[in-house]
C-alpha cells in the first residue's frame, strides 16, 4: 500500500534537515528525510538541538541546494529568523529554506516574508511536498 | 499548495487486519477462547483487571494536563483550580528546564516559558508551590532528563513548607529510554541516565513512599507512529530494562515495582486498545512472576493512565475528534485504566479553548455515569473475539519484544539509533497509507466537503515579558544566594557522580538547598558523564 513518491527533479539535489532549537519531536524531520531520499535526493540530518549557526554551517559546508527546518515548539518566527541570516553573513543567501511543522495559518506570511520559500504542515501528502521541493529547486 | 490537491485513490473499506497487523475474522466462536488466560479480575494474570471491583471500588481519575507561563501564573492558576476542587496538580516545564539549560543559555532564550513554565532553581520552586500545602494535593510533573532535579527540587520546597518528605504524593515521568527514541529531551549518555533514574527510585521509595517516581511511557512512539502492539512492546521492553537496572543498583524488586506505572496513547481502533490494555497487564504480570519471581500481587499489577486524542485528532471538520475521543475514552474504560485524559476537540491545531477544555472533561462523565460502561469490571471479558483479539496481541507484543531482545536490549537498540529508524519508517509507512486513504481518517483523506474552512478560535499568545521577567528573577538568585554554599555542594555532586555506587539524590537535594541551578548541576553531571551522542544514521 505504501507508493513512495519519487522525482527525477531531486535527483541530484542536496538537502539538509535541520532541527533548530530545543524542540524534540523529530518524527515529521526524519519521514520528511526518508522521503526525500527515497524520491531521490541526497540528504543530511542534523539530529536535535542545533543552534542557528550550526544549521547554517553545515549547509555551507556540505553544498546543500535547500534546508529544510522543523519546528513545533512555537518558535518558528525567531529561529527562522536566526538561521537566514547565519545563512546571509556566510553568503549562502542562494540556498532555499523551506520549513515545516506546527506553523499557524497567521504566521506563514512572515515566514514567506523572511525569504522562506514554501511551508508544509503535517496534513499535506507527502507527493505534494515532494513536488513543491522539486519544482522550487529546479 | 494544497491538502486537497490529491484525492485518495481508495475507497474506504473495512479489512480483515487490525492496525497492528493482526488478522481480525468476520466470525470467532468459541473455540478461540483459551479459558486459562482470562481468569478472574483482581487475580492473576490480572487479564481482567487488577481491582476485583473494578471502577465501583474506585473510578478512574479524571486528569487534564496543563501548565504555561512564570511561576506565579502557574501558582495563581493552581490556587483556582484546588478551590474548584480539583486535587491534583500537572506541571509542564519549559524545554530549556527540560534540556538542563539554565535561561541564560543562548539556546533557552526562545524558549523560556513557552511550552510550561520555567523552573530554573529553588526560588522559583518555591514561587510555584506558595501556599499550597504539599502534603494535600498530587503534583504530577512532566520531566525527564531532568527528573531527578526536579523531584529533588521538589523535596527542597517541601523541606522549606516544613512537610515531611513521608506525605508527598505525586508522579515524575523520568522515563529517560522513550526520550531517546521519540521525544529528545535526553541529556546525558544511556547507562548514567539509568543510573540517575534508579537513583531516584529507589530514593523515592525510601524517603517518599507514596510518591510515584516514574511514569514508563509509550504515548509518545504511539503518537510518533507504531502502532498499539508495538507502543505496549517497546513500553514493557523499557520497563524491563529499568527493573534491570534497579535491581543491579540493589533494589529490592519486591518493593519498587509497586511504584512503577505505566503511561499510554489510545487512539481510533476500538479493540486494538481494549486488547492493548488487557494483554499488556497480563505479559507485565507474567514478566514480574516467571522472570524475577515476584510474589505480592501488588508488584505484579500493572497500573496505568492514558491520554485519548494525540495524533488521531485531525484539523479538518474538528467536531469530529469530539465523537473520536469519546469512542477512545470507552476502549480506555474498557481496557481499565487508572486514569484518563482526553484532549480538547480543537488541540489538533491550537490551545484549548476553555469550552473545548469543558467538553473534554463532561465526555468523562457522561461515559464514567450517564453510559454505565463502567459498572461491571471487564464487562467484554469472555466475548470470544476480544479473547482472541487479546491473545493475538499479545503475541503480536510478544515478538516485537523479542526483535528487541535480538538486537541486544533496549539500551542497545537506543545507543545504536535501530529503534529510532525503526519508529521513522513506521511513521512514514503511516503517512504513505494516510495519503493514500489506505488509512480511513474521516474528513482529512474521505468524506471531505468542497472549500472546507477550519475554523480557529482563540491562539494562544505568550506574554512577550516573560522571557525578560524570567531571566530577571534569575539574576537576583544569583545575586543573593550563598555563592560558597553552592561551590561546595556541586563540588559534592562532582564526587558522588565520579562515583559509581553513590546514590545521588541527596546531593542533588543538597545543591537545591543552595540554589544551585538546574543549567549548574547538569553541567557538573555532564562534566562526568558526556553527552548522549544522537545516531542519525537515517
Amino acid at each position: 500500500m505504501t507508493v513512495q513518491p519519487t522525482s527525477a527533479a531531486l535527483a541530484a539535489k542536496r538537502i539538509l534537515i535541520g532541527k533548530p532549537g530545543l524542540d524534540g519531536h523529530d518524527i515529521g524531520a526524519k519521514i520528511i528525510a526518508l522521503t526525500l531520499r527515497n524520491a531521490g535526493a541526497e540528504v543530511i540530518y542534523t539530529g536535535l538541538r542545533r543552534s542557528p549557526l550550526q544549521i547554517a554551517q553545515v549547509a555551507v559546508d556540505e553544498g546543500v541546494d535547500a534546508v529544510g527546518l522543523s519546528i513545533l515548539s512555537g518558535s518558528h518566527k525567531e529561529l527562522v529568523a536566526q538561521v537566514m541570516e547565519q545563512l546571509r553573513e556566510l553568503k549562502a543567501e542562494g540556498i532555499k529554506v523551506f520549513v515545516g511543522g506546527t506553523i499557524p495559518a497567521e504566521d506563514q506570511a512572515h515566514l514567506h516574508g523572511l525569504g522562506v520559500a514554501a511551508i508544509f504542515t503535517a496534513d499535506m501528502p507527502l507527493d505534494s511536498v515532494v513536488r513543491a521541493l522539486a519544482k522550487s529547486l529546479a | 499548495m494544497s491538502a486537497r490537491e490529491n484525492l485518495p485513490q481508495l475507497e474506504p473499506q473495512l479489512r480483515p487486519v487490525s492496525p497492528s497487523g493482526i488478522e481480525v475474522p468476520v466470525s470467532v466462536g468459541p473455540e478461540a477462547v483459551q479459558a486459562e488466560n482470562i481468569g478472574v479480575a483482581g487475580e492473576y494474570p490480572f487479564t481482567r483487571g487488577i481491582f476485583p471491583d473494578g471502577f465501583q471500588g474506585r473510578l478512574w481519575t479524571i486528569r487534564q494536563y496543563s501548565g504555561f507561563g512564570t511561576a506565579e501564573e502557574s501558582n495563581e492558576r493552581y490556587k483556582f483550580l484546588l478551590e474548584k476542587g480539583q486535587t491534583g496538580l500537572s506541571v509542564a516545564l519549559d524545554l530549556p528546564t527540560q534540556c538542563g539549560l539554565d535561561p541564560v543559555h543562548p539556546m533557552a532564550r526562545p524558549e523560556i516559558g513557552k511550552v510550561g513554565v520555567s523552573l530554573s532553581n529553588l526560588s522559583e520552586a518555591e514561587i510555584l508551590f506558595k501556599d499550597l500545602d504539599l502534603a494535600r494535593i498530587s503534583t504530577s510533573f512532566t520531566i525527564n532528563g531532568t527528573a531527578a532535579i526536579i523531584y529533588a527540587m521538589y523535596l527542597a520546597v517541601a523541606d522549606k513548607q516544613g512537610v515531611p518528605r513521608s506525605k508527598l504524593t505525586g508522579t515524575i515521568q523520568n522515563d529517560i529510554l522513550k526520550e531517546y527514541v521519540a521525544r529528545g529531551t535526553w541529556i546525558f549518555p544511556v547507562r548514567p541516565s539509568m543510573r540517575l533514574i534508579a537513583d531516584s527510585i529507589l530514593y523515592s521509595n525510601e524517603v517518599s513512599p507514596r510518591f510515584n517516581p516514574i511514569s514508563i511511557a509509550g504515548a509518545h512512539v504511539r503518537d510518533a507512529g507504531a502502532t498499539a502492539a508495538e507502543e505496549m512492546a517497546y513500553t514493557l521492553a523499557n520497563g524491563l530494562a529499568y527493573v534491570d537496572e534497579l535491581q543491579a543498583r540493589g533494589g529490592d524488586v519486591e518493593k519498587f515495582a509497586k511504584r512503577l506505572s505505566f503511561f499510554f496513547y489510545v487512539h481510533m481502533d476500538f479493540f486494538d486498545e481494549i486488547a492493548k490494555f488487557r494483554a499488556g497487564r497480563r505479559l507485565w504480570a507474567r514478566l514480574m512472576k516467571e522472570r524475577y519471581g515476584v510474589q505480592d500481587p501488588k508488584a505484579q499489577h500493572f497500573r496505568f493512565g492514558v491520554v485519548c486524542g494525540g495524533s488521531s485528532l485531525v484539523a479538518p471538520q474538528p467536531y469530529n475528534n469530539v465523537v473520536r475521543v469519546a469512542v477512545e475514552t470507552m476502549a480506555a474504560v474498557l481496557g481499565g485504566a487508572q486514569s484518563i485524559f482526553t484532549c480538547a476537540f480543537d488541540e489538533a491545531f491550537q490551545i484549548p479553548t476553555e469550552f473545548s477544555a469543558e467538553l473534554a472533561v463532561r465526555t468523562q462523565q457522561i461515559i464514567a455515569f450517564e453510559s454505565g460502561i463502567g459498572r461491571t469490571v471487564d464487562p467484554l471479558g469472555g466475548s470470544y473475539f476480544l479473547e482472541q483479539h487479546t491473545d493475538r496481541m499479545e503475541a503480536e507484543i510478544t515478538k516485537v519484544m523479542g526483535e528487541i531482545d535480538a538486537y541486544g536490549g533496549v539500551v542497545r537498540a537506543i545507543e545504536d539509533g535501530w529503534i529510532q529508524l525503526r519508529l521513522a519508517e513506521r511513521g512514514l509507512e503511516r503517512k504513505l497509507d494516510t495519503d493514500s486513504g489506505h488509512n480511513v481518517i474521516v474528513g482529512q483523506n474521505h468524506f471531505k466537503k468542497a472549500d472546507e474552512e477550519v475554523k480557529v478560535g482563540e491562539v494562544f499568545k505568550l506574554d512577550p515579558t516573560v522571557a525578560q521577567r524570567a531571566l530577571e528573577k534569575f539574576q537576583r538568585t544569583l545575586d543573593t544566594r550563598q555563592q560558597s554554599e553552592v561551590d561546595r555542594t556541586l563540588a559534592r555532586l562532582s564526587v558522588a557522580a565520579a562515583k559509581d555506587d553513590e546514590n545521588l539524590m541527596p546531593y542533588l537535594v543538597e545543591c537545591c538547598h543552595a540554589y544551585a541551578t538546574v543549567g549548574e548541576m547538569v553541567a557538573c553531571l555532564k562534566e562526568q558523564w558526556g553527552e548522549f551522542k544522537e545516531p542519525v544514521n537515517l
